[in-house]
Order: structure tokens, then C-alpha cells, then sequence
């Protein structure tokens, strides 16, 4: 259906497509306007022959076309469906390679159980194939870091899909710390800790004490006996500061209320990542007020991800719980998967059209903390959006094209080569 | 047990029997043949097992048929899985990179989720194998997903019959290891394969030679008699490669002994459609999310199924069950559409083509009178995402029903859906690449 777009210049602007050698586009904002036969915001119901109008890489204004007014020099691009670009609210693209050697592998440092003081920004590489992949399939934003497999693993945070390198384009540099309870969190070797789960709930209560004692210790010093800078307790105390949330790969569902008991304990900001059986918990983690990044729909079953249900997704919005779909962590193939197709999955057991959509966009963006930026199409945000022709969850339809900042970063995807 | 309740038992047997005994005739379903044009609203009529009828609305109904309204419904031939791991099934151990002579079907656990997710996912016929972690790992089993719990009455020919299946081979990365007597090099893997080939050779040449005489047949090896199957082209060999190099070395070996292969996974299958197509080779393709995870993948495309039908290979879809899942394979063809495939070559890929790569379309892979009732009532198009399958049929039995709850879980998942099903490995296990891929 890539015929149906046709791109129409109204000036000499150029749109060229993106080059990896050169400056990635999207870095500094450009003006286009989008016009759609369907246009989802979500931000509100669906505009029919809907614009999005992006100057100088912000949304100027949304609306039906008869109603905006698009300056001549403009470029209008038309297209059947357009979405705000899709964000993926945890992934650990461009720390776990596409090539899955040991070379490409940094979402997990395995010489000590707690590392919060490791950032993913000295890890990420933008140039992953994996990160120009997502793009191509209209992922604009990916909450990314430190993936799960030890008891702390380190931070994530948040970049741009369009960035190759770390010089601009990052909307957090700290945005999470990475943590994993349950089997995941175990310890590989004999007499290595944590080896249990209580073990492990112990040592992450003395790792907040520790940053307590330590927060204390800087706020009043004993004369002479100021406390030397700890990297380690630093990072967590962004935690215990309510800055930034922790936020805990688990999956069993008394492995959830373990962690809902240490958050209530240290009045700390937790966020359920993965989080199989939260459909046998629902009202404890309503209560708790903690949202949840789902595993992915299509994720595979088995082990401590054996009861996991399609339906989940369907029932936290049942339950007025705030959630959003995540690509997550891959071990083998495929190596990454894409939140479009977990969130169509997700439509076709129960979740509606509106929330499967918000699951990768406004949703995603609330609960990581940047909606003031990303996730819905709507006057003074960030110029995303992407290009479909015709319902993006089907997965006979293309992702055709992916803007950032109002430049076009992608025409067409790369599941046809790249 | 008193009499009574006997006679009640005999009593609901019976009547079983006779029910079954009754043709059944499916009413106002668009129907997918694969035999040619779509029907809009049709008729699909079964007995004893066996397609008896299917046309368009016209088409004649048995006066004492059970009549079942499929009005909104679509009707499509079973899925023919051509390479799955459900089950649980293990073959060859680690002490040789050649087992011709283990068979998977001493290993297989029919009680395992993975069995009841495939016929949630109508999945009729599945080719179950060992893994890829050697350069011949066993001989592998063609089941129908008929109920039970027993082998003998899932086999393909069931019941009574001899089993049917293939032979697992794989080559490029997985079967190579650090010490013998596995090979560490692409040519050392090639190599031990031609030296098991030339000896079953000789071995096949001993028992022509031998004829009639008892006396002078060689001394019984089940491994060289596996292998004989094998050349005699008896026994289809499955062929786990990637790399396009790869794919060269098991056509180079085909052709020098001539053997029957299907080509499986073949991540760089679109390198070289042509060198495929030429060979005559069939296709059995995997379909990932996205490229990479292991080397020999960096390079896949969605574009395979696309390109293999434009140069004229027989192609078929697999889910590799659990590298992918058995409840989703139709998403594989859709993708492949997506991808460039034609609408028509994708859904053949997901029943007759598999059929014919598994040499079993005279009884499966679409639906014509004289083949086996095995069939599925979907809630819309099957390329659709939003498409559920609501029944299983196999040989004109339900075996699967998305409003019985029992049935939901399996399709949906949630809890106590996966029992029985640990991967006799774990994931990490797969990303060493022990295994499986």
C-alpha cells in the first residue's frame, strides 16, 4: 500500500531519507505536517482527515484538516494512519546487541548483586541495528538500561530512537534503577548470594538501610567525620529521595507482595516490570497505587513465567491500574521484540483498540515520566509520529514511515532488509 | 460398578459411536480449500473421519447429518506444523554427533501444555524433533493432535499402524562443540556426515547383494538401517541451516547421495531462492520478530517466504515450537504477507505446502472429499490479528473449543496453562546454543 503515500512537497525543503554517517536527523527539529485519513492522538478519539502540524520540531497544533492552517513551505505528507510515535517503556536495546555475543552483551554486569551505581548511558549503543530495526517500525522513544538477572542491576534511561550517539537527544539520563526479585535474581555458584528469595529481600532491605544511614551521615556529619562519596548509595538514594522509582523485574505473584511490603516499609517509588501473575494480585497492587510494565504479550511461558496470560493487559485496565506494554529483555531469538505487535496482540484478547494503543504511547509515557514530551499528538510535544497504512495492529499492515522531531527518520521497514 | 451404572456406561459408549457414526455438516462458513477460489458461503460435510462434501451453498446434506450453523465463521484445512518441539522431546545425547538410530518418539509427553496450546492454535499435523545441537540428532515423529495420551494413538497412522517420520540433521553453528567427537569446524561437520553416508552406503549395498540369503545380510545395525531409509528415500531428511553457505553444503550433500531434504529455518534463504529452487529442495521457514539473537540469524528477513515463492520452492511455515508458539503460527504467514508473500502462497504454507513437504497431502493440507476431517472454525480472516481459532477438528472430532474454559486456558494462558512443559533446557541453555534454534 505504499503507493497510497505520496509525499507532496511544497517547497524545496528537502525530506531526505535518513544516512547513518551523517548528523541523524531528528537531532534538530524540522517542520512538516502530517495529514491523515485516520489520526489517533491519544490524546482524545480519532480525528478523521486529521493534521499534525510540527514546526521546528514541536507539535504546533492537531486537528481536523479543514481546521488547520498549514503555512505554505510547509511540507504535507499524507498517509492513511498516523499515530504518535510509539514508545517502548522498557527494553534493553543498544546494551543487548543484535548479535547476542559476549562482545555486544552489556544489559547485565554479573560480578556483584548490587550495582545501581552502573548508568546506561556509558553502555548504550545507538548504532545497534536492533535501534535503527524499532525505528523502522515506529518506535520513536525507549525507555532502555540495565536489564534483569541480578538482585540490582544497574540504571536505565531514556533516548530517542534516531540518536546513534550520545550527544543530544536523550530525554533522561537516570530514569530507573533496575531491579530483579524472584529466580531471576539468584545468584549463579555454590554459597553466592542471594540465593533465596528471603535472601534476597534481606539484602535489599539492608542495601536501603545502608542509603538511609548514609543520607543521615551527609545531612548532619559529625565534625571531621564527613562521610567520603559513595556512588553505590548515591544512585539509590534517588530511590529513597522518591526522585526516581525502583523498578523490579518479578513475576510470581508473592514475589509482587514481597516488593509492595519493602516499598511500603521505605516509602520508596516502585514499578512492576514483567509481572506475570499481577492478575492474582490486582487489588493489593491497586492499592499500592504501582503501576506496571507488562512483560510482553507474546512473551514465552515458562518457569516463573509459566502462568502468564494474554489477557492481563486487558484486566489491569479493567482494574484501573496504569500499565504499558515493554519489549523487555531477550536472551535468544528474537532478540528484540517490537511493543506494536505486543500491543496488537494485546487487542486481540481484550484489551480495546484505545488502551492497546495508549499501551505504547501516552500510557508508556506517563508511567516513565516523560509525557510532557512524548506519547500523544498534541500542541507543544515532541514532533513524533508514526506512519501506517492501514490498522497498525494488523501484522499484514507497514509501518511507512517514522518521524522524529518532525524529520523523517525512516521510509518503510526493515523487515524487508534494510 | 453395579449393572446398571454398566449398562449406562454402555449405553453413553454407544451412542458415541452412533453420533459419530452421523455425518456432520458445517453450514454457511466462508471456506479456504487451498484447492482453488474461496467459497463465500459453503458447505463442508464429514463422515467417519473423512471429508464427504464441500462446495457452496448448493452443495447436498445427508438427511440424517448433524447440522452445525458456521454462518460468520471462516472453515480452513488443520495447520501442518513441519517442524515442532512440542511434547518435550528429546533425541540423540551427547555422546556422538550422528544417532540415526534414536527415535523421538520414545521421548514424547502428550500430557505436556505444549500439546494442548498446538491444537489451541490448530495445529492438526506436527512434525515433532529433536534439536539442532547435533549433526544428526534422531529420527523424528509425524503426529496428528488427535485426544489422547498415548503415542500409538497420536501417531500420524494411528492406530496400529507403523510410525511415520523424518530425520533431523542441522549444520553451521549448533552441532559444533569444543571436543571430539563433535566436529568444530563447518568441514569437519560435512565431513563426519559423508563418512556415516558412505558406510550406510556400503551397508545398503550388503543387503541388496544379499537378496533372498539370510545367511549373508550383514550383522543387524539400527543406526545404518535408519540411514538406508534415509538414501532410499523413505525417510525425508529435516535440515536445521542458516547461512547460505550452509544451505550450499546441504545441497552439495543431497545431491551425493540422494537423499529427500527439506530445508528448515534458513535464515538467508533469500540470498540464494534460486540456487534452492534449482535443486528442488522444499522450504520449511521460521519467522522471527526481528534479526539477530545468534549469528547465523543476523541476517534473516521476513522477506524469505516472499522471496523463496517468487523463485518457485515449495514453501511451508513452522513455529519451532517453543522458539515460536504453536498458538500463533498463522501470525508467521501473515508476516510473511506483510513481507511480500502472496495472500494465496502464505496460507498454503501454513497447510498443503507443509502437507506436501511432509509427503502427506493425499490425506491433509486442504480440504477436498476423500481427505481427512481435520479442520478449523476461525472468528475472522486467519492473517488477522483479531482472528481467534474457535474449534480444532481432527479425522471429524473436536479436539479443541475456545468456549470451553478448560480449552480457553490453554489459548490464552494464565494460570496452571503451562504445565508439564520445562523446556528440558532453559532458555539461557538456548542462547548458549546448545540446542534447538
Amino acid at each position: 500500500m505504499n503507493h497510497l503515500i505520496s509525499i507532496l512537497i511544497a517547497s524545496g525543503c528537502a525530506l531526505s531519507a535518513p544516512l547513518a554517517a551523517q548528523t541523524p536527523p531528528g537531532i534538530y527539529g524540522q517542520s512538516i505536517a502530517i495529514r491523515a485519513e485516520k489520526l489517533y492522538t491519544s490524546a482524545g478519539p480519532i480525528i478523521v482527515d486529521g493534521v499534525v502540524l510540527i514546526e521546528n520540531g514541536k507539535i504546533k497544533s492537531v486537528g481536523k484538516f479543514s481546521d488547520v492552517k498549514i503555512p505554505s513551505g510547509v511540507a504535507v505528507r499524507r498517509v492513511k494512519v498516523a499515530t504518535p510515535g510509539l514508545v517502548d517503556a522498557h527494553s534493553t536495546v543498544g546494551l543487548s546487541g543484535m548479535l547476542n555475543q559476549s562482545h555486544d552483551q552489556d544489559q547485565l554486569e554479573s560480578s556483584a548483586p548490587t550495582q545501581p551505581e552502573l548508568r546506561a548511558i556509558d553502555a548504550y549503543n545507538g548504532r545497534d541495528p536492533l535501534v535503527a530495526y524499532l525505528r523502522s517500525l515506529g518506535v520513536t522513544t525507549v525507555h532502555t538500561g540495565h536489564g534483569p538477572g541480578s538482585l540490582i542491576s544497574g540504571q536505565t534511561f531514556i533516548v530517542k530512537t534516531n540518536v546513534t550517539e550520545i550527544t543530544g537527544g536523550v530525554l533522561k539520563s537516570e530514569a530507573m534503577i533496575a531491579a530483579t526479585l524472584g529466580d531471576g535474581a539468584r545468584a549463579k555458584g555454590e554459597g553466592k548470594s542471594p540465593g533465596t528469595r528471603a535472601k534476597e529481600i534481606a539484602m535489599l532491605r539492608a542495601e536501603l538501610i545502608g542509603t538511609q544511614e548514609y543520607l543521615k551521615k551527609q545531612k548532619d556529619p559529625e565534625k571531621g567525620k564527613e562521610p567520603s562519596r559513595d556512588l553505590h548509595k548515591e544512585a539509590l538514594a534517588a530511590v529513597l529521595r522518591k526522585e526516581i522509582p525502583l523498578l523490579v523485574t518479578v513475576h510470581r505473584s508473592q514475589d509482587i507482595l514481597s516488593l509492595l511490603r519493602v516499598a511500603k516499609e521505605f516509602d520508596i517509588p516502585v514499578v512492576l516490570d514483567g509481572a506475570a501473575e499481577a492478575y492474582l494480585v490486582l487489588d493489593q497492587i491497586k492499592a499500592a497505587g504501582v503501576p506496571v510494565l507488562l512483560h510482553p504479550t507474546m512473551y514465552r511461558a515458562g518457569g516463573e513465567t509459566e502462568n502468564l496470560s494474554l489477557e492481563t493487559a486487558a484486566k489491569l485496565q479493567g482494574a484501573s491500574i496504569p500499565f504499558a506494554l515493554q519489549s523487555g529483555y531477550e536472551g535468544y531469538v528474537p532478540k528484540i521484540r517490537v511493543v506494536l505487535w505486543e500491543a496488537a496482540m494485546a487487542a486481540a484478547n481484550g484489551l480495546s483498540f484505545d488502551a492497546a494503543l495508549s499501551s505504547i504511547t501516552l500510557s508508556a509515557a506517563k508511567i516513565i515520566g516523560v509525557a510532557d514530551r512524548v506519547g500523544s499528538l498534541e500542541t507543544g510535544k515532541d514532533g513524533d509520529v508514526a506512519l501506517f497504512d492501514g490498522d497498525p495492529f494488523e501484522f499484514t499492515t507497514h509501518c511507512v514511515g517514522t518521524v522524529i522531531n518532525g524529520s523523517v527518520v525512516s521510509e518503510g521497514e526493515e523487515t524487508k532488509g534494510h | 460398578m453395579s449393572r446398571n451404572r454398566i449398562a449406562l456406561t454402555l449405553g453413553f459408549v454407544c451412542a458415541a459411536l452412533v453420533a459419530q457414526e452421523k455425518p456432520q455438516a458445517f453450514i454457511g462458513a466462508r471456506i479456504l480449500t487451498m484447492e482453488g477460489a474461496e467459497i463465500a458461503s459453503g458447505v463442508l460435510v464429514v463422515h467417519k473421519g473423512k471429508i464427504i462434501a464441500v462446495g457452496g451453498s448448493n452443495t447436498a446434506i445427508p438427511s440424517e447429518a448433524e447440522r452445525h450453523d458456521a454462518s460468520g465463521k471462516i472453515i480452513m484445512p488443520g495447520i501442518v506444523d513441519t517442524h515442532s518441539h512440542i511434547g518435550m522431546p528429546e533425541g540423540a545425547d551427547g555422546s556422538a554427533p550422528i544417532q540415526p538410530d534414536v527415535r523421538v518418539l520414545d521421548s514424547v509427553n502428550l500430557r505436556s501444555s505444549s500439546v494442548s496450546k498446538a491444537r489451541a492454535g490448530g495445529i492438526t499435523t506436527v512434525n515433532v524433533m529433536p534439536g539442532s545441537g547435533h549433526l544428526l540428532s534422531g529420527q523424528t515423529i509425524y503426529l496428528k493432535l488427535r485426544s489422547g495420551q498415548d503415542l500409538d494413538e497420536l501417531e500420524f497412522n494411528a492406530p496400529g499402524a507403523a510410525p511415520i517420520g523424518g530425520m533431523k540433521m542441522a549444520n553451521g553453528t549448533n552441532p559444533r562443540r569444543t571436543a571430539a567427537p563433535f566436529p568444530g569446524t563447518r568441514a569437519k561437520s560435512a565431513s563426519l556426515v559423508r563418512e556415516q553416508f558412505v558406510k550406510a552406503q556400503e551397508y545398503h549395498r550388503k543387503i541388496k547383494e544379499a537378496g533372498s540369503d539370510a545367511k549373508k545380510l550383514p550383522p543387524r545395525d539400527l543406526a545404518m538401517e535408519a540411514l538406508v531409509e534415509v538414501l532410499e528415500g523413505k525417510r525425508v531428511v529435516h535440515h536445521h541451516t542458516h547461512r547460505h553457505d550452509d544451505v550450499l553444503t546441504v545441497l552439495r550433500l543431497q545431491k551425493e547421495f540422494g537423499f529427500k531434504v527439506v530445508l528448515h529455518h534458513i535464515s538467508e534463504a533469500w540470498m540464494i531462492a534460486d540456487e534452492i529452487a534449482k535443486s528442488g529442495a522444499g522450504a520449511s521457514i521460521i519467522v522471527i520478530d526481528s534479526p539477530g539473537g545468534k549469528l547465523e540469524a543476523k541476517d534473516l528477513r521476513m522477506t524469505n517466504g516472499a522471496a523463496l515463492e517468487k523463485a518457485g520452492v515449495l514453501t511451508a511455515f513452522h513455529t519451532d515450537d517453543p522458539i515460536t508458539d504453536s498458538r500463533w503460527l498463522t501470525r508467521s504467514a501473515a508476516l510473511s504477507v506483510r513481507a511480500g508473500m502472496s495472500r494465496q502462497k502464505a496460507l498454503e504454507g501454513l497447510t498443503l505446502s507443509g502437507a506436501k513437504l511432509l509427503d502427506l497431502q493425499d490425506r491433509v493440507g486442504s480440504l477436498k472429499p476423500g481427505k481427512d476431517a481435520d479442520f478449523l472454525l476461525l472468528s475472522g480472516d486467519p492473517l488477522s490479528v483479531y482472528t481467534h481459532v474457535e474449534q480444532t477438528w481432527i479425522e471429524g472430532r473436536k479436539v479443541f473449543d475456545r468456549s470451553d474454559p478448560k480449552d480457553h486456558l490453554y489459548a490464552a494462558g494464565g494460570y496452571g496453562a503451562s504445565h508439564d512443559s520445562d523446556y528440558p533446557f532453559d532458555i539461557l541453555a538456548l542462547e548458549a546454543g546448545e540446542m534447538y534454534q
